[in-house]
């Protein structure tokens, strides 16, 4: 069992290894979010330069950007395996397990990225205050994993069809719409002067919940995707 | 090792692709499975990979006293087809590396198999730069990577050279499992010593 379980550990670490080295040769993910991600910050920056946004508009623009952006790319990874018909020889040779897990930490390392070169910008364009850093950290760390699972199981789903990129976003929406509450919410209180870390437990909560239920069921689920 | 088909019917809505296939292939035996264009030969390759349900029917692979009847038979097969696409951007040598490591082989070094195919000196060649009859040999490669109980080969010989058809054939006659041949090529028929002839 301990051989089984680190021989899907390795072969996850292959395909995310391959998936970082083909992103980066391609810039296939990667174009399309950041592309993405910057036109919407700055355009939100510039559309509200003379006008103060308030706390919590602040919060709700923000997951907007990362959600769109996610949707922009995230699904990638996978619509690249069919597009270049990639995907029959690693239906053929790879496990299902290893492949989701390694799809998983590639959206986990976009998101990431994605977020390191948001946040500065937007905070610098639209001024954002955070009073509790604790609860935003924690906040984005949570929601991150969430939408990395979610988006993973999704964008193997819509794989397959024709029109992804439309699936992606009407698939994604309701599956991602409780996350976004959550977060939205959490950034809204560590936004807020005299809240601390303990006033968003139980959006920390909520949202670490998501995460765990999104990438187990994503696990579970990943195999009859794959295969059917 | 036994390759089991039972009653295997096709249907693409209302369109009969082929009905009622019905063959056992033994350890060392070559099926070759023969028709027109659009005689229903890769959709068979595919079934018998497990790729694709069957309308009706049963394929199942006896290796020892396991049976692969489900999906799990796909990770016995090594498979050569003209819809089966490798990484363009990685190099040959990343691709075999990346695929060896999901097969669970430890070996790092392909010099021999390329060597084998005619690619020495290619590996570190990205396979966007390969030729379409190179990208042919490297599918042989990989299909035989993990030493696969049951070989299927979909058009093997296109846009091979007589070299690389002659590597081929060796490959077909020291394979030690079953193999399953579909081909529109006559001359490609001597290989095996079973035969489906599809749209008849």
């Amino acid at each position: 069992m301990a051989t089984e379980r680190s021989g899907l550990a390795i072969k996850s670490l292959a395909v995310f290894k391959k998936d970082v080295l083909s992103e980066f040769r391609t810039r296939y993910a990667i174009g399309a979010i950041l592309m993405f991600a910057l036109v919407t910050v700055v355009a939100v920056g510039f559309a509200s330069a003379r006008i103060i946004i308030e706390k919590n508009m602040q919060a709700i623009l923000f997951w907007l950007v990362i959600y769109f952006a996610s949707v922009a790319g995230l699904g990638q990874s996978f619509i690249k395996e069919e597009e270049s018909r990639t995907a029959l020889a690693l239906r053929i040779y790879a496990p299902a397990s290893a492949i989701f897990a390694g799809k998983y930490l590639f959206n986990l390392l976009l998101l990431i990225f994605l977020e390191a070169i948001i946040v500065p910008i937007y905070a610098g364009l639209i001024g954002l205050e955070i009073s509790c850093a604790e609860l935003f950290v924690m906040v984005l760390i949570m929601a991150t994993l969430g939408l990395a699972g979610s988006t993973t199981i999704i964008g193997a789903i819509i794989s397959k069809a024709s029109i992804k990129g439309a699936l992606f976003a009407v698939l994604s929406f309701p599956i991602v719409l409780p996350l976004l509450i959550m977060a939205i919410s959490g950034t809204q209180k560590a936004l807020n002067s005299n809240l601390e870390l303990a006033d968003g437990l139980a959006e920390l909560k909520v949202l670490l919940s998501y995460a765990v239920v999104m990438t187990v069921a994503g696990f579970m689920l990943f195999d009859y995707v794959w295969h059917d | 090792m036994r390759l089991i088909l039972e009653n295997i019917s096709m249907r693409f809505a209302d369109r009969v692709i082929f009905e009622n296939i019905s063959i056992t292939i033994e350890k060392g035996e070559v099926l070759t499975v023969s028709g027109p264009n659009g005689s229903g030969k890769t959709t068979l390759v595919r079934i018998i990979a497990s790729l694709l349900r069957p309308t009706m029917g049963r394929a199942s692979l006896q290796v020892g006293n396991i049976e692969y009847s489900g999906y799990q038979r796909l990770f016995q097969v090594g498979l050569v087809a003209p819809d089966l696409y490798l990484y363009d951007e990685l190099t040959a040598s990343e691709n075999l590396g990346f695929f060896s490591q999901m097969a669970g082989i430890k070996t790092t070094d392909f010099s021999a198999e390329l060597e084998q195919f005619g690619l020495r000196g290619r590996g570190g060649d990205l396979v966007k730069s390969y030729s379409s009859g190179m990208k042919q040999r490297l599918k042989f490669i990989l299909a035989l990577l993990r030493k696969p109980p049951l070989l299927l080969l979909d058009e093997p010989m296109a846009n091979l050279d007589p070299a690389g058809k002659q590597v081929v054939e060796e490959i077909i006659k020291r394979h030690e499992g079953i193999t399953v041949l579909a081909t529109n090529e006559e001359s490609d028929l001597k290989y095996g010593n079973r035969t489906i002839r599809l749209g008849d």
